[in-house]
């Protein structure tokens, strides 16, 4: 297996808050990676340095062997990488069916088409017309979803989609995570919801207050070295 | 029948002021930029027509040809230079250099014309009317400024809706971040934005400057009309920009034909009845920020 993402030694802060301290991360190709952490630990910011959103104080970003940490955001999507934002950013001017076409505007050619998007997510098939806006929570985070799909990704990376949703949505959003994988996506996963990140991912990463407290695979950590890990404290002691 | 005659005037000067409108309300709407030269820009087309139109000896609507497309550059390259660095940040820095452009483009033409006034000699077009009875007359050049307002309007209007640029153009004015996630260069975006805002506002430049005289510092009086049109209508509604072009339009005319000092009067009065009873404008959303 190759390396798809490498981030090395990498920094990342706004102005003069630093965020992410040193991370050491990779993800090989196909694979479905987690990152856990309690609120504020620097998951989204570590997803928006490899977007391109926020640029890395100090360490590099490889994608598919080459740097991309000073590549523009707009580019890297056209080189794979396709990021579903914490907050789904539906655009609420454009209709559904113009938030799922605008995803694959700039993307890499693939099995990924309006029409196989609409085969795996049903739901968005009755909305086509109707505005981004006033959508359901459930709604927008499928529409978030099926509009990354269509730039055709090799790198997927979902930002707390089970943020504010009912148990039963978080179920079905995240039955399409096998389907995603079934293509040869590579997935990495931000979660608040251990168990949910755990359940789907090989490998996880716990992140504590901006660095790497824990990395493993999900049956070979115990729930006590994850409680401590994600809330830098022993388990039960507290 | 006077009074039809008045209003029809102020319809079609509507369409003019609606004209130098389009490009601050696509400007603002894309980027949330408010570019403070935008009238100095209109006048700048002017001069460069005046100055075409003697050099080739052609009318000044032929020297369009080539002003138009050359706006449309500056425009792309004002955004790239200078305008690109103040979007996104503090707005007092938008305001100081989009008002020292507009300073240094006033001085400009003040070093490189004088401080005469001009006027676009387009020939007969000028006083040439449509006679529709003893009271009413539709003169030519009003009536063809309103349709080259309503024909840019609705181009623009379905170039947004259409194309997948426009979609770009709708998708950056909502959430430029998310746009960016969507591999939309949104520098490119608003560049495009600026060259058509400079380009429509020079066409609106040429043709006010065919029908009224014109000098180095006008700009600025033409900046207010059009951000009382943008208003009036509703921000980020370009349709609601031509019906604010045309209740400001109406409102002078109206205010001219009670007394020939009221028109700027009614004007004004109009925009912060507006302003008022109705912030949103006439065709505005209430803004999601």
């Amino acid at each position: 297996m190759t390396d798809l993402l490498v981030l090395d030694h990498l920094d990342v802060g706004y102005g003069d808050f630093q965020a992410l301290f040193s991370i050491d991360l990779h993800v090989e190709e196909a694979e479905t990676v987690s990152i856990i952490g309690a609120n504020g630990a620097g998951k989204s910011t570590l997803l928006k340095a490899i977007v391109g959103l926020v640029q890395p104080m100090h360490g590099d970003i490889r994608y598919d062997g080459l740097s991309i940490a000073s590549t523009p955001a707009h580019k890297r999507v056209a080189q794979g990488i396709a990021l579903v934002p914490e907050g789904r950013r539906i655009f609420p001017s454009l209709t559904v069916e113009e938030n799922i076409v605008i995803g694959g505007d700039i993307g890499r050619p693939g099995p990924w088409t309006k029409q196989r998007v609409l085969e795996a997510f049903p739901l968005l098939t009755r909305l086509l017309n109707r505005s981004g806006e006033g959508l359901s929570g459930g709604e927008r985070q499928t529409l978030a979803i099926a509009r990354a799909l269509m730039a055709n990704p090799r790198l997927l990376l979902l930002d707390e989609v089970s943020l504010g949703l009912a148990p039963i949505v978080v179920r079905q959003v995240y039955e399409a995570v096998p389907v995603i994988k079934a293509q040869g996506t590579t997935v990495l996963i931000v979660e608040q919801d251990v168990n949910q990140a755990l359940a789907v991912a090989d490998r996880f990463y716990c992140l504590l207050e901006g660095r790497i407290a824990l990395t493993g695979t999900p049956r070979d950590v115990t729930k006590e070295q994850i409680t401590e890990a994600y809330f830098g404290m022993a388990g039960g002691s507290h | 029948m006077v009074w039809a005659n008045a209003i029809i005037q102020g319809v079609l000067l509507g369409g003019l002021y609606a004209l130098f409108a389009t490009g601050l309300s696509l400007a603002f709407g894309v980027m949330r930029l408010v570019n403070l030269a935008h009238g100095d820009l209109a006048i700048f087309a002017a001069f460069m027509t005046l100055s075409i139109s003697r050099t080739l000896d052609v009318n000044p609507l032929v020297a369009l040809l080539i002003v138009i497309p050359a706006a449309f550059v500056v425009g792309y390259v004002l955004q790239r230079l200078i305008f690109d660095r103040v979007v996104g940040v503090d707005p007092a820095f938008q305001i100081v250099a989009t008002f020292g452009l507009g300073i240094v483009i006033q001085n400009a033409l003040l070093e490189k014309y004088t401080a005469d006034t001009q006027g676009l000699n387009v020939g007969t077009l000028k006083t040439s009317t449509i006679k529709v009875n003893d009271t009413i007359g539709i003169g030519w050049l009003p009536l063809l400024t309103f349709i080259t307002a309503v024909v840019v309007l609705g181009s623009l209007a379905l170039f947004l809706k259409r194309t997948k640029l426009g979609r770009a153009f709708r998708a950056t004015s909502d959430d430029a971040d998310a746009a960016r996630l969507m591999g939309i260069d949104i520098k490119r975006v608003f560049a495009v934005a600026m060259a058509l805002a400079i380009a429509t506002v020079a066409l609106a430049g040429v043709l006010f400057g065919a029908r009224s005289s014109f000098d180095p510092f006008v700009g600025p009086a033409r900046l207010i009309y059009a951000f009382e049109a943008v208003i009036i209508g509703g921000l980020g509604s370009l349709w609601g920009t031509l019906a604010g072009g045309i209740t400001l339009g109406v409102a002078q005319a109206i205010g001219r034909q009670i007394n020939p000092q009221w028109g700027e009067l009614f004007g004004h009065g109009v925009f912060l009845a507006v302003l008022v009873l109705r912030p949103t404008g006439m065709f505005g959303k209430a803004q999601a920020r």
